[in-house]
């Protein structure tokens, strides 16, 4: 039960330290902040239940007025902008990927965690994503993922580095990652 | 830990954060039930009249905090500029600015310990079940006092990275970064356990 809450915490905050390393930019100029790879670790190490919680800490956090989301944002104003969705749509995406997870016992980790990453933490986050743009801007579907195509290719990046690093921490941390205990 | 609290004192932080809240979702809702351009207008005139009764500073802090929904209202206007419906590109921008603007005022008047009060209160009902709800305030005292000593971590490591690497510091340094951040986690929890456990 202490560790639980205590991974849960800690997770959270990493979410929140990863947002304060400055962005490293991809080859074709799309900043990307280190902050989403957090939240799809938190699914790949800390399993669905876990791992949700971590992220619903975090965005609370946020809520509750700490600047904490990359860029140094945050407070009730973040869940008014057209971005909103991928904010509901983090812990959504950190469950899936920690419950395919948990359900890929058999794949090598690194695999395994980056097809989750992948799956929870872009397929399902650009769902809601691009479903909040399209409440908040007034778009078609089409439209609205229009406007976010751009991010796509370092999310994909991210999903791969997520799959490398559970890899890293299932050698170095076998008995904490929760998601295959 | 800074939270987004303003530093100018105004009336509005001694009204408490529960009103403050509803009234928040009730200015939302009706926001985007309103879809007549002139409204629009008149609502976020009200925005900015309330962001300059405290004053210039207020006013000039919560313009700042605006900053990341520029290039949103940038597409916007751009795209509706280019269909020929520049009326309804306004009406969603101007909204836009509102909505953000409004809840970023309840944040800029509300202190973190206030706001922490009211999520006392919502967990009200989980207690009523026999949920033991101080496990979730204590993970939120966890976050606050971890992240600065995680952010600390990860510029020692960038910096070790620095003295050793030619290249720049790149995804690989999350590795080690999420390794510490599991021992914290162990240790808190054997620390806690050690005083009688939750």
């Amino acid at each position: 039960m202490e560790r639980s809450l205590t991974l849960i915490a800690l997770f959270a905050a990493l979410i929140a330290a990863l947002g304060l390393i400055p962005k490293f930019t991809l080859g074709f100029g799309v900043p990307i902040t280190a902050q989403t790879l957090g939240v799809m670790l938190c699914g790949t190490v800390l399993g669905a239940r876990r791992g949700a919680l971590a992220v619903l800490l975090f965005l609370a956090l946020v809520a509750l007025g700490l600047p904490l989301l990359a860029g140094g944002r945050g407070g009730l104003g973040a869940f008014a902008t057209p971005s909103v969705g991928f904010l509901v749509g983090w812990p959504l995406g950190a469950f899936v990927s920690g419950f395919l997870m948990e359900r890929w016992q058999r794949l090598p980790i690194g695999w395994a965690a980056g097809l989750a990453a992948g799956l929870g933490g872009i397929g399902v986050v650009y769902f809601f994503g691009v479903a909040g743009m399209m409440v908040m801007l007034d778009k078609t579907a089409l439209q609205a993922l229009g406007l976010v195509t751009a991010f796509i290719p370092g999310d994909l990046l991210k999903a791969v580095f997520a799959g490398a690093i559970t890899a890293g921490l299932a050698r170095a941390r076998p008995g904490s990652l929760l998601s295959r205990a | 830990m800074i939270s987004l609290t303003s530093p100018v004192r105004t009336r509005a932080h001694d009204w408490p954060a529960g009103a403050k809240l509803g009234a928040l979702c009730i200015a939302t809702v009706v926001l985007f039930a309103v879809e007549d351009l002139a409204w629009q207008a008149v609502f976020v005139g009200a925005a900015i009249a309330l962001y300059a009764a405290p004053g210039w500073q207020f006013l000039r802090n919560g313009l700042v905090r605006l900053k990341p929904i520029w290039i949103f209202a940038a597409v916007i206007l751009v795209w509706h500029l280019l269909t020929y419906d520049l009326v309804a590109g306004a009406v969603i921008v101007l909204r836009m600015v509102t909505a953000v603007a409004l809840a970023n005022l309840v944040t800029m008047t509300t202190r973190l310990s206030d706001m922490m009060h009211v999520v006392h209160w919502l967990l009200t009902p989980l207690r009523a079940f026999g949920l033991r709800t101080q496990a979730v305030e204590l993970a939120m005292a966890l976050v606050i006092r971890f992240t600065p000593v995680l952010a600390e971590k990860g510029h020692v490591l960038a910096m070790a990275w620095r003295a050793r690497a030619v290249r720049r510091v790149g995804w690989r340094i999350i590795t080690p970064f999420a390794v510490l951040a599991i021992d914290d986690a162990e240790h808190v929890a054997e620390a806690l356990r050690a005083r009688g456990g939750l």
